[in-house]
């Protein structure tokens, strides 16, 4: 049986449609990741499913139990961290941890070892005696994000968890969210990364209210049609200001030192020589690339 | 006219402890005017706490620094006149329309309601709000609200921009043009002084400095940072100095 | 330079707030109007028609113009009691009447001779409230009595002061001047520290302080739109207190707009203060509900007589803004008072004003420094 099963599912706010009919099933023991445009509908998605939010139409079950009618039972297995939480301010970071360990009825037998697991992906210990609005604001998304995974729920619900979390922090994160998944928990996550939509095992990709797409992160990247390529060059904006000028072209994306450029065709080793010298010798190199999630939410979303 | 030698900003072991803890710890930079400057670091490495001293919300606790010719310690509010700011944390008026907002902000500036109007258009044209500038501030996705927030700290037209991580929780689409604003106020001879997690956008910084608790461990265009440290991405070279020691 | 234009920016953004929020408008201008009708009614319907029993053994003109004096009021039915002297203590338990005045034989002959003379008021203390306003209006009746008459009839009470200048016996006209200095000093100093506080909280601050603008510039945006609508519900209270509860205006309109705004001053500088010091709302809504809600309503004179309070509170109570200004609105509009007659009242206001702004301006930095 699926942990999460939503059958055309609709909410609006006055006359916009956030979410406008969606299906979707997320597995018991699954990495389920959502990525979408800001506004698409996930944070609305997420809060219906911890019963936070009724539907308008459709329905939401959570493992089994409808999400209007045993909002008690659902919420005793589900954990819930929502976009932008913030702490008590007042209290420091360890009083805090406390509490939320308090809350959840954490035994003090496991409280150690996980304390000391998310600390070394916080690295927060030696600021445990600091007041939570004292810490930057990273840090203060790393010690929400701590409070929630203080304990297991059967299903944890994170929205944008990695919010402003430094790059060596999100890797460390995200190998808890692992190592919390191979414990069977079954879990639903947002993002703005698309590197960490990699890390997922289904993506759903979300637009304006509907699902564009669902599938594993390697499916997603295979259906990419268009041959792309990697270019780098000398002035990337120029670069990309040229292609955007010729016939044929897809999408054209800066990715960091490099730019991303797809077409309807493969093009000729030939091609890119003439493409060369008319830029002036402003395209250095060109390579063919594998497409990333990134390349597949841009194109998608296009 | 714009200078593109003259210096923007300047830090001489500028230094800040909360307490005991050295927060900045004598960190010493020079941005060029006209330049896209990039902070990177760790999550507590110091960087807000950077903004803040030149920005002349907190105070240095040792060091020296100028923004814009002018000194952090005498002339802050010669300095204020001269900035733009986007803190980390958004801080536009939730319950007030884009409308409202930049006549507010243009208001504390002290400009005329004829200047406001007239900014007020061009800027809404340039960052892509046109028609939405009735809605509520609240009801936008967090791509425009940044881009709301630039707005508004470029009313006055500041000489340097401090933008503190402006694109985080932004889809990659919208910091794609997110970015395409920043280079276009960089054009327009703006200094550009920005913090980031994204490792491609600090790609797109003309120059990089990287901190570590609190100290500046390397300074160098994209380029010259992965030369250094013989790595082929800037998400390399940014993991080998968070975790060096 | 300060620029006048910056702090109409903040004003006018401090209306759109408003403006914004329905639900604010409603705290501001609904609650203090049902306040006044609660207080207004709740009072009234304790002290209309209370039923008073009559014994009257002198049975003389004098006795009867007595009576009369108590059936003319609104607030008491008078009736003839012929029962027992034995069974006065059944009407009480019978609940026929909440107060027996009983006349004595020689009341009118003591009278004329212009010695005391004495009655007797029995009052049914079930319900203390009720039983001290009712004693209060009694005195009320003989005091004006024994003015019409030069006569002596003891007081069978305690005198409280508070009664003399209300020769009705309306409670309306105490808690009308209470309930606007209660409002008035919610709204400017609770609402402006809340406002300030919050911006702290959300971060907006952050982004206001980065310019050029002074805190003198903040400062007055920030709390001209507070001075505005507790003006006017200041002036709306007003309004109803005289339609509804027949409050008299005896003295001069300007003067009390004056030491009203004045009054209010005091308020904010409160509110600013208290917003200049802490960080949090929830912190500044406890500073100012401790520091005007409760004073005003307990220490100020406004329910509670001043000179019945123990005596270390009565030395509060001279740091109790509303107590000056209980005095200056009940001056102005029962007795009439001028500007004179009120000087210490406006020093003291005027005083504290002034040493609340200093600390504010010192504190209110333009940095997030704490
Ligand atoms: N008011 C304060 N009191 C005590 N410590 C503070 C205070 N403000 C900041 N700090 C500390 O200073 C350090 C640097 O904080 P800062 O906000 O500058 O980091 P940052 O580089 O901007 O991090 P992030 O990427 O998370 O935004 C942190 O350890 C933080 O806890
Ligand atoms: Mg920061």
């Amino acid at each position: 049986m699926n942990d999460i099963e939503i059958i055309n599912f609709k909410k609006s706010y006055g006359d916009v449609n956030a979410v406008n009919g969606i299906n979707l099933q997320v597995k018991k023991g699954e990495l389920f990741g959502l990525i979408g445009p800001d506004g698409a509908g996930k944070t609305t998605l997420m809060r219906t499913i911890c019963t936070l939010l009724l539907p308008d139409a459709g329905s939401i079950q959570v493992k089994g139990m409808d999400v209007t009618q045993n909002i008690p039972g659902i919420r005793a297995l589900l954990g819930y961290m929502p976009q932008r939480f913030s702490l008590y301010q007042d209290l420091t970071v360890e009083q805090n941890l406390n509490f939320f360990a308090d809350l959840f009825q954490v035994p003090q037998s496991n409280r150690e070892s996980r304390l000391q697991q998310l600390f070394q992906f916080s690295k927060l210990e030696p600021f445990k005696k600091r007041a939570a609005g004292d810490l930057s604001g990273g840090m203060k998304q790393k010690l929400a994000l701590s409070c929630a995974l203080i304990h297991t729920p059967e299903i944890l619900v994170l929205d944008e968890p990695t919010f402003g979390v430094d790059p060596v922090s999100r890797q460390e994160f995200w190998e808890i969210l692992h190592s919390i998944r191979a414990e069977g928990t079954t879990i639903l996550v947002s993002t703005a990364y698309m590197d960490e939509a990699d890390l997922c095992d289904r993506v759903a990709l979300f637009f304006s209210g509907q699902i564009k797409a669902v599938d594993t992160p390697l499916a997603l990247r295979k259906n990419f049609k268009f041959p792309l390529y990697r270019l780098q060059g000398k002035n990337l904006r120029q670069l990309r200001d040229f292609f955007d000028q010729i016939s044929g072209i897809h999408t054209t994306q800066t990715f960091g030192d490099s730019l991303h450029v797809s077409f309807s065709g493969k093009q000729s080793e030939s091609q890119w020589q003439a493409w060369q010298k008319k830029t002036g010798g402003n395209l250095v190199s060109w390579q063919v690339q594998e497409p990333s999630i990134e390349d597949v939410f841009l194109d998608l979303i296009k | 006219m714009i200078e593109h030698n003259k210096i923007a900003v300047r830090t001489n072991k500028l230094t800040r402890r909360f307490g005991k803890f050295t927060a900045v710890d004598q960190v010493s930079i020079e941005v060029k005017q006209g330049e896209i400057f990039g902070f990177l670091g760790a999550n507590g490495a110091g960087k807000t706490t950077m903004i803040r001293m030149l920005c002349g919300l907190l105070k240095p606790s040792a060091g020296d620094a100028t923004v814009s010719g002018f000194d952090v310690y005498k002339q802050s509010e010669n300095i204020k006149k001269n900035i733009g700011y986007m803190s980390q944390k958004f801080s536009l008026y939730d319950d007030l329309t884009i409308q409202e907002n930049i006549e507010f902000f243009g208001g504390i500036y002290g400009l005329t309601k004829e200047q406001i109007q007239s900014r007020k258009k061009t800027l809404l044209k340039e960052v892509r709000l046109t028609n939405v500038e009735e809605s509520m501030t609240r009801d936008l996705p967090v791509g425009f609200k940044q881009r709301l927030a630039l707005g508004c700290a470029l009313l006055h037209d500041p000489l340097i921009l401090f933008l503190d991580e402006p694109t985080s929780g932004v889809d990659p689409e919208a910091r794609r043009s997110f970015w395409d604003l920043i280079y276009h106020t960089a054009e327009a001879g703006k200094t550009i002084f920005v913090t980031t997690h994204f490792m491609d956008e600090a790609e797109y910084c003309h120059r990089l400095s990287i901190m570590r608790d609190g100290k500046l461990i390397a300074v160098g265009s994209p380029g010259e940072l992965r030369d250094l440290y013989h790595k082929s991405n800037m998400q390399d070279v940014f993991i080998e100095i968070v975790n060096g020691e | 330079m300060t620029k006048a234009s910056r702090t109409i920016a903040i004003a006018r953004k401090e209306f759109l707030h408003i403006i914004h929020d329905p639900r604010s408008l409603i705290i501001i201008f609904v609650m203090p109007l049902m306040q006044l009708i609660l207080f207004g009614y709740a009072l009234n319907m304790e002290i209309q028609n209370i039923n008073l029993a009559v014994i009257d053994y002198s049975r003389t003109p004098q006795s009867s113009h007595l009576i009369e004096q108590f059936e003319g009021s609104e607030f008491f039915s008078v009736f003839h009691y012929n029962g027992k002297h034995s069974d006065i203590e059944n009407i009480f338990l019978k609940r026929e009447a909440k107060i027996i005045l009983v006349i004595d034989q020689d009341f009118a002959r003591n009278f004329q001779r212009q010695t005391k003379t004495s009655i007797q008021i029995l009052v049914d203390a079930a319900d203390p409230n009720a039983a001290t306003i009712i004693k209060n209006y009694c005195y009320g009746i003989i005091a004006n009595f024994n003015l019409e008459h030069g006569g002596q009839i003891s007081q069978p009470f305690d005198v409280e002061p508070r009664i003399w200048y209300n020769p009705d016996m309306k409670s309306a006209y105490f808690f009308v001047p209470g309930l606007i200095a209660l409002i008035l000093v919610m709204i400017s100093a609770m609402l402006t520290s809340l406002a300030i506080t919050r911006e702290k909280e959300t971060g907006t601050l952050e982004q206001i302080l980065v310019s050029p603008i002074k805190p003198i510039e903040i400062i007055i945006g920030k709390v001209f739109p507070y001075i505005i609508m507790a003006f006017l519900d200041g002036f709306l209270i007003l309004m109803m207190g005289m339609i509804l509860f027949k409050v008299p205006f005896a003295g001069s309109h300007f003067l009390l707009i004056l030491l009203s705004t004045l009054y209010i001053i005091t308020a904010l500088s409160l509110g600013l203060m208290i917003s200049a010091t802490v960080e949090t709302q929830q912190v500044a809504m406890m500073m100012a509900i401790s520091a005007t809600l409760l004073p005003t309503v307990m220490l100020s004179g406004f329910i509670f007589p001043i000179r019945s309070m123990p005596i270390l509170l009565q030395y509060v109570s001279y740091i109790v803004p509303a107590k000056y200004f209980l005095i200056i609105a009940r001056g102005i509009l029962i007795k009439g008072n001028t500007f004179f007659q009120l000087g210490f009242q406006t020093l003291a206001l005027t005083l504290m004003s002034i040493i609340l702004l200093i600390r504010t301006l010192r504190k209110f930095s333009l940095n997030l420094e704490k």
